[in-house]
């Protein structure tokens, strides 16, 4: 009979270790690559340059509105090798589960693995299972790691970045970010916030189709938009001018940052991307954009100047001006 | 205008209309013609300054001077360190707003504590911390009671249910602070040289327009009460900049949308109900008479600072910070010579480099 919860036992190597591969994690995934079983996937990649990268996802709660970790996992790691051009194509997984993780929990988090795996089109190809003590992990954590090919003549990267470049925001800011809080705390705004957990790979994939020549991607996660922003100004060594008015905030989501003094621009998002891009690939790359599910809301938020080199500066609504930094430490609620 | 910006804010839309905002800076910039100082006293006036770019819209002639508005910042070493020290009772549970959480005391911080494995919990309403102490009876949960008059009345009602429902377990350490008191107090600093105050909307709907009226009588300096939304601060500062230039000097409400003369009567009955007025210190501006609220006695159970002895050690400020100057506007924190050198909102040195509403914290992170 199979245990409701995870076991210690279960990361033992021994007989529940290979029930639990066998009758729970490659059915989840079955594809001939996973299928043997063997010690690693061997993959025929064919010509041409390969983009590799790897992310861990450690997210509490393991399930929120609009996805949970399993999804976050498979589209994080698809989000970055899209970042860099490339068409993603195989993932590897590693789990390291609590002992006591229910075993219903660990099926939903595979399933939501399986569908988004599909939805991007990827294979889960190899992977790997630990189980450790009660403590010593929160639930449930996954490494991916992604590989995927970039096409002929593309070249998305930080010193192509130019002054005059316009950029483009995919959709709405600040979703992902604003669940988690909201969940983590308990503040029962469940209803009309939730996550933007999406894979990008096929937006991105029309948009190079538009326009081969898009100088970089980004998909500003952990920090937001601000400090993509920033970090694009240092590496590239341009300055950066926004509009505040342009920068779309779902209601809802806007009236949780105000309420808890939170500044959306630095709040994470799992499905948006920036686009640094020509000024005439501009018109035609948001008309490709606006016609796609995940990039409905897209804008122009503003362009890339040769004037003060490595700072971000926002036209304020009212027309002011403003600097905007990077984020320090992790933003915490404020008191009044 | 952006359709997703305020779906749920609709209210306050016309409040953020960039043509009405500009026609008040265009107002104020006809109207003024003498070189001015106002303070804004309120941190959420300070972030919202900074936010919406307000400073680049004013003339020359008006300089804006952040006051001891962030609650955070103007709370005394004492009661931080008592804050830390209270962490590490055995069986305490810390209950605090996330704001502290950083905050160095003289050793350590809450953050610092939480990481060595103290119990210290982030709540959004003392109610929370209430709730915390109800499912949790063998252990006292101690909330951390910091904030003005707004944050102080559901602090009042939160040990009030206690009291009604018998919890024991329930305490606040109780450090809140009086707005008034610390308006005088500035005025009686030398070198001030202030020629009128933003008064702070969200403490005035609980006090009331008149809890001001004595201040401006007796120091003749221009004070208007002002909301948050850009065009509510430069409406504000307009006529800040009519009566000075008219050589006025009267208490003006331009927040009349949500503060009243008297205030919120029913606030006020719950803050004299369990708070007395003391004397206490606030960082920056030394002890202010009757600026504190601490519990009375008829709730002396519920009193954290009653119910523990807490171990005080003489505390020297951190050297080479300025937070006290900085509090009282006398300098700008670029002046101070560990501002960004050494002091960061990730590394802070003082209060005023930690909370969002801290004027170290906005000069970092919006105005250099």
């Amino acid at each position: 009979m199979k245990p409701d919860k995870i076991l210690l036992d279960h990361g033992s190597g021994g007989l529940m270790s290979h029930r639990l591969v066998t009758e729970t994690l490659l059915p989840a995934f079955d594809n001939p690559l996973l299928a043997p079983l063997h010690d690693g996937a061997v993959l025929d990649l064919g010509q041409g340059r390969v983009a590799f990268s790897t992310d861990s996802f450690v997210v509490d709660p393991i399930f929120f509105p609009g996805g949970s970790i399993g999804d976050l996992a498979v589209n994080g790691t698809v989000n970055d090798l899209a970042m860099c051009g490339a068409e993603p194509r195989f993932l590897s997984m590693g789990l390291i589960l609590e002992e006591g993780l229910p075993f219903s929990d660990l099926e939903r988090i595979l399933a939501d693995m399986k569908s988004a795996a599909g939805a991007a089109g990827v294979f889960i190809v190899t992977g790997d299972t630990k189980v450790v003590p009660r403590g010593a992990a929160d639930k449930v954590f996954i490494n991916t790691t992604g590989i995927g090919l970039v096409p002929a003549g593309i070249q998305v990267a930080p010193n192509r970045v130019r002054p005059g470049d316009r950029i483009l925001l995919s959709g709405t800011l600040a979703d992902h970010g604003m669940t988690i809080l909201s969940q983590r705390e308990g503040l029962g705004f469940g209803g009309p916030v939730q996550s933007d957990t999406a894979p990008l790979n096929h937006l991105v994939k029309k948009m190079l189709a538009a326009c081969p020549d898009i100088h970089l991607l980004r998909d500003p996660t952990r920090g937001g938009l601000g400090t993509s922003l920033n970090e694009v100004a240092c590496s590239a060594g341009v300055g950066i001018l926004m509009e505040e008015d342009r920068i779309p905030v779902r209601g809802p989501v806007a009236g949780l940052c105000e309420l808890l003094g939170i500044d959306p621009l630095y709040v994470a998002n799992e499905g948006k991307l920036l686009a640094f891009v020509p000024p005439e690939a501009e018109a035609p790359l948001m008309a490709v954009m606006q016609s796609d599910p995940l990039g409905r809301d897209a804008v122009v938020i503003g362009e890339v100047l040769a004037d003060h080199p490595g700072r971000v500066e926002m036209k304020t609504r009212i027309g002011g001006r403003r600097i905007v930094r990077m984020l320090t430490g992790e933003q915490l609620p404020r008191i009044c | 205008m952006n359709p997703h910006q305020g779906a749920i804010m609709d209210p306050l839309t016309p409040y953020r209309d960039p043509g009405l905002s500009a026609r008040l800076a265009a107002r104020i910039r006809a109207a003024s013609r003498r070189k001015i100082r106002l303070m804004e006293v309120c941190g959420t006036h300070t972030v919202s300054i900074f936010r919406s770019g307000i400073r680049s819209l004013l003339p020359e002639t008006v300089s804006l001077i952040s006051g001891p508005g962030c609650p955070v910042c103007v709370t005394d070493q004492r009661d931080i360190d008592a804050f830390v020290a209270l962490s590490g009772v055995e069986d305490v549970i810390i209950a605090t707003f996330g704001d502290l959480m950083r905050v160095p005391g003289s050793r350590s911080s809450l953050l610092r504590e939480r990481a060595a494995g103290r119990d210290i919990r982030v709540v959004y309403s003392p109610l929370d911390a209430l709730a915390l102490a109800r499912e949790t009876p063998s252990r006292r949960v101690v909330f951390l009671g910091v904030g003005f008059e707004t944050t102080a009345p559901a602090i009042a009602a939160a040990i009030s249910l206690a009291r009604t429902e018998g919890i024991g377990n329930f305490l606040v350490y109780s450090a809140h602070k009086c707005v008034p008191p610390a308006l005088c107090a500035l005025m009686e600093l030398p070198e001030m040289a202030l020629d009128g105050f933003l008064l702070p909307g969200h403490v005035s709907v609980i006090i009331g327009a008149g809890a001001y009226r004595a201040f401006v009588d007796r120091y003749r300096i221009p004070a208007v009460i002002a909301g948050f939304e850009p065009a509510d601060i430069l409406q504000a500062i307009h006529l800040l900049v009519t009566q000075i230039e008219s050589g006025r000097a009267a208490l003006e409400n331009a927040y009349p949308r949500v503060v009243s003369e008297t205030g919120n009567p029913k606030a006020l009955r719950l803050l004299a109900e369990v708070f007395k007025p003391v004397d206490v210190p606030w960082r920056g501006l030394g002890i202010l008479p009757a600026s504190g609220l601490k519990l009375r006695d008829a709730y002396e159970a519920w009193d954290a600072e009653k119910a523990f002895d807490i171990d005080f050690q003489e505390t020297p400020a951190p050297s080479g910070c300025a937070c006290g100057d900085i509090l009282t506007g006398r300098r700008l924190p670029p002046a101070c010579p560990r501002f960004g050198r050494g002091c960061t909102p990730e590394h802070p040195v003082g209060p005023c480099m930690v909370s969002t509403e801290g004027t170290c914290a906005a000069y970092y992170r919006y105005g250099r």
